[in-house]
């Protein structure tokens, strides 16, 4: 019997179980995108059939990284650009665990850039939201990895010199194995983006606009959006990887020409995730390493037993 | 504040100078064999099958390694002393060299910024050669015509000479690089020591044509050695009897792994950095047939970052690293500290700063593991002695780092990390503890206290020790928001005052209570050796601890009246009994590897006085303490009249001195 009976409960989930009753109202600005993420999370777990308890969401440091403070489930508010080395050891500790890692441009794509690299190469079985609004919020308007070039601000005083980053390039070259971009004002694709994601076995990378209506008041609105799925503009097939580059190519730099396109732009359901690529080689077990230390009858391994090498 | 310390007595000090009582005359009590060669000419591998061998023979053994940050060539030695008696240290110098040859040096030119690579293993070894003491050479790779007024010395030094070509058998029997095993037996016949044990480590290790060529070149060897040559030195191996129990030869880095393993650790992730490397590289070679998770990862950000998300989802985990490496955790550190999650970190220290000499060890990064990471830390950082202190005090930092919720650093240093020594089997007979310490079960977490939400309590004000007992994702009923920021009950950003001070006040409480807890132990991690009533002290801390002791063996054989303490506990810090040691001497000579004294400073912080009672001495030139320094030391600091020969350690002297 499992130590963590939460882990696939079968039983109808109300989406109000995961507005925390101790702090049900974000503190985020009016008309902050933050809040269109927040919402489609909160349809998109009970849709996927997790529950509060089964599911850790890890964030990093930013607007963003208040997700799991207005977010009722296990909760890891983490460091700046950290969320992802903690949440993917959370995930290979127990695999069961729905582990959903959540936070700004500036910590996944900047200060975190390492760690979105390699665990996207990793392709472990996680869901990583970014919150790109495209500038840093909460320490009031800075320039981000996302800002685009001669952005102005109050640290780039005559306008950012660099380009952008790609992000959804960054997120296929580094190996995600689904890699979607969504728009706050559009919360329906959000939402089935993110049942997709969580239901994806590998990294789902979730490129995720957020309109920042104080401090970027610049940027569009996102909208008018387009889903490249929906429109007859865009005809790619999003399991063809070099087809998959041109369009994201063509997305990044639409987005500085004021069109916004959104939608699925890589699934690769057939690459292994990174624990059934650990499993094969036998460097983790079958059963979650976490139930262990609950099973009375498991005969702990000694260091008595690998002396003899050294006598 | 250290201008008065800065005073250094330079002199030349060549060759090191055994002390009284444990000279040449001791020489065949003890046999310290030091084989030269190049990097990557298998020496460590050749050193480590001999010093098992004269473990099995019944001997007790030391190993001390040398090498550079190099992958192939570069001067590298390892010295094995063994004796009949227990070994503590690398001893003062060595009296038997085999010097093979350097395959990967490079070519000599003049004024080469290496030097003559070729003649290395020959020429870089003679200094520390006792007197009276015999070499090996292999005439095949290494000419000492090549080396300044090497007969002059020899003459000089009363040093017994064997030129063998050790190359030209390795060729003639099929592969140079048995050149090595040549050596062993040619060293095997000099001492006059049966070689059966090695022949049986080599049959365990080796198979087929290997095995037989093998066999053959040592027997070769041995009796070629034995039948050819007039033996004109007096060093034999050791008299000595069986062991009267079994015995492991092992490193420090072995016994930090294996109480890891021990006490259910089954998640590593980490990141190569030398010397944290050899822990890493054990626990990942073991972890899967034991089911466990290693992973190399990133950086050293995502290793403890890692450690830190695999315990809170409810893996015993564990990382760590070297100095630099360290310096990238600390974010990561802080971030368990105030989250309350279990995990344990190793530092092998090295010399540093930054770069600094990574294959070198030193005691530079007390303060750094102290208090590295923003905020006032709390954390609990042990520092072993020994390779047997370095199995109990990880398990140690495991067990108290899983009941308080707390970050546990065990920190240790090249030289712990890297030699070899014998330690009795039984020590490692334990039962394993997979405890998770304070983590509820499910139907504890439905008895335990929740907000009217649902949301359970995880950080609540009121525990007798201290500790709130936590639960972990996936449990019924066990959610909770575990956050960086201060936070109140359930785990909630807050600011409030008066929730900052009963969080604060209730981690901070946990140190007190920790201290405490191993206060009242029945045997202390501290190590006190020498006559109890002793006027002089020695204190110390990790590594050098076993070297102090012999010195202190030493200086009461000569007539001083002196005990030593080695302290383990420097977070909390062993308060009680430090204070305890000073108020028991006249005055104490504080010896750690390190320029600026940091371990005495920690001393007067943590007790408050003291300033006027230690005096210190430290080397920091990448090189362990001999014992014999740590005499000299002493001598100079209590007798005013023996003036210094030492180049390579300071004397710092005590406040108002």
């Amino acid at each position: 019997m499992s130590a963590f009976s939460a882990i696939g409960e079968e039983r109808e989930i109300d989406r109000d179980e995961f507005t925390p009753g101790i702090e049900p109202q974000p503190t985020w600005c009016p008309g902050c995108g933050d809040f269109g993420v927040l919402k489609a999370l909160k349809q998109a777990l009970p849709e996927a059939g997790r529950t509060p308890d089964e599911t850790l969401l890890v964030t990093g440091i930013g607007c963003s990284g208040k997700l799991n403070s207005y977010f009722e489930s296990y909760g890891f508010h983490t460091i700046h650009g950290r969320s992802l080395p903690v949440a993917r050891a959370a995930k290979l500790a127990n695999p069961n665990v729905e582990v959903i890692a959540a936070g700004g441009d500036g910590d996944g794509y900047g200060i975190g850039g390492n760690h979105f690299i390699h665990t996207a190469r990793e392709n472990h079985d996680m869901v990583y939201i970014v919150f790109n609004n495209e500038i840093f919020g909460l320490t009031k308007g800075q320039t981000s990895p996302t800002s685009p070039k001669g952005h102005k601000s109050k640290t780039q005083p005559s306008g950012s010199a660099k380009d952008p980053i790609r992000p959804l390039s960054l997120g296929l070259t580094a190996g995600a194995s689904y890699v979607a971009r969504t728009a706050a004002v559009n919360p329906n694709q959000a939402k089935e983006i993110l049942v997709e994601a969580i239901e994806h076995d590998g990294f789902a990378h979730i490129d995720f606009l957020t309109q920042c209506p104080t401090w970027n008041k610049d940027a569009r609105q996102y909208v008018p959006y387009i889903d490249v799925q929906d429109s007859d503009d865009y005809d790619f097939d999003v399991t063809d990887r070099r087809e998959a580059a041109d369009m994201m190519y063509e997305t990044e730099s639409a987005l500085y020409e004021g069109e916004v396109l959104t939608g699925r732009f890589y699934v690769d359901e057939d690459r292994p995730s990174y624990g059934q690529e650990k499993r094969a080689l036998g460097e983790m077990p079958e059963e979650p390493v976490a139930e262990r230390y609950f099973d009375e009858d498991y005969k702990w391994e000694r260091s008595a037993d690998l002396l003899d090498r050294h006598m | 504040m250290y201008s008065k310390g800065f005073r250094a007595t330079v002199a030349k000090f060549y060759p090191l100078r055994p002390p009284a009582g444990r000279d040449q005359n001791m020489a065949q009590d003890e046999l310290i064999w030091r084989v030269a060669g190049g990097s990557g000419d298998g020496i460590d591998s050749t050193s480590q099958n001999f010093a098992k061998a004269l473990m099995r023979s019944g001997l007790h053994v030391f190993t001390h390694r040398h090498y550079p940050s190099r992958i192939r060539g570069g001067h590298t030695y390892v010295e094995i002393r063994a004796s009949p008696e227990k070994v503590q240290s690398r001893g003062d110098g060595y009296n038997f060299l085999l010097a093979l040859g350097d395959s990967f040096a490079r070519n000599p030119q003049d004024d080469a910024y290496y030097g003559n690579e070729e003649v290395k293993p020959l020429s870089e070894n003679l200094d520390d050669l006792r007197e009276g003491g015999v070499i090996v050479y292999d005439e095949g790779l290494l000419d000492v015509s090549e080396i300044d007024d090497f007969d002059e010395r020899v003459e000089e030094n009363d040093w017994h000479v064997y030129p063998l070509d050790l190359r030209g058998l390795a060729r003639e029997q099929g592969r140079e690089v048995m050149r090595n095993t040549a050596g062993v037996g040619a060293t095997a016949a000099l001492l006059e020591m049966d070689t059966e044990p090695i022949e049986e480590l080599m049959t365990d290790a080796m198979g087929g044509d290997i095995l037989e060529q093998n066999l053959e070149i040592l027997e070769i060897a041995y009796e070629s050695v034995k039948d050819d040559h007039e033996f004109t030195h007096d060093l034999r191996i050791p008299e000595h009897d069986p062991h009267d129990e079994e015995y492991a030869l092992l490193s420090g880095s072995n016994a930090i792994a294996y109480a890891a393993l021990d006490e259910g650790c089954r998640f590593i992730a980490g990141y190569p950095m030398t010397p944290w490397t050899d822990v890493f590289t054990i626990m990942s070679q073991h972890l899967p047939s034991v089911g466990g998770i290693s992973e190399q990862v990133e950086d050293e950000i995502a290793a403890a970052a890692l450690a830190v998300g695999a315990s809170h989802a409810g893996v015993k985990a564990m990382s760590g690293s070297s100095g630099g490496g360290f310096a990238l955790m600390s974010e990561p550190l802080g971030l368990a500290e105030m989250t309350e999650t279990p995990v344990v970190l190793v530092e092998a220290m090295r010399a540093g700063p930054s770069t600094g000499m990574p294959t070198k060890p030193e005691q530079g990064d007390l303060e750094h593991v102290l208090y590295s990471s923003q905020g006032d830390s709390h954390r609990v950082v042990f520092a072993p002695g020994t390779v047997a202190e370095a199995y109990d005090q990880t398990r140690t930092a495991f067990r108290i780092a899983y009941e308080y919720q707390i970050p546990a650093i065990v920190v240790f240093d090249q030289k712990l990390s890297g030699e070899n020594v014998n330690v009795p089997a039984a020590h490692f007979d334990r039962e394993p503890n997979p405890d998770l310490g304070s983590v509820l079960t499910e139907d504890e977490i439905a008895e335990a206290a929740h907000h009217s939400s649902g949301k359970f309590k995880r950080f609540t004000y009121d525990h007798e020790d201290g500790v709130s007992p936590r639960s972990l994702p996936g449990q019924k009923g066990g959610r909770y928001l575990a956050t960086g920021n201060e936070h109140n009950e359930v785990g909630h950003i807050s600011e409030d005052p008066e929730n900052r001070l009963l969080q604060m006040n209730r981690r901070l409480e946990k140190m007190e209570n920790i201290r405490e807890e191993l206060d009242s132990r029945d045997e202390t991690h501290q190590t006190y050796h020498g006559p109890e009533d002793a006027e002089y002290g020695i204190i110390t801390w990790g590594s050098q601890q076993g070297t102090v002791e012999e010195a202190v063996d030493d200086l009461n054989e000569m007539g001083h009246s002196v005990k030593s303490l080695g302290v383990s506990g420097l977070m909390p810090f062993a308060a009680a009994e430090v204070e305890e040691f000073l108020e028991s001497v006249e005055s104490a000579m504080v010896v750690e590897m390190n320029a600026t004294a940091q371990f005495r400073g920690l001393i007067q912080k943590e007790l408050g006085r003291y300033g006027d009672t230690m005096h210190s001495l430290l080397k920091y030139d990448g090189n362990p303490f001999e014992p014999a320094e740590i005499v000299e030391g002493f001598e100079v600091q209590t007798d005013g009249d023996r003036a210094s020969t030492a180049a390579n350690t300071r004397y710092e002297p005590a406040v108002g001195d």
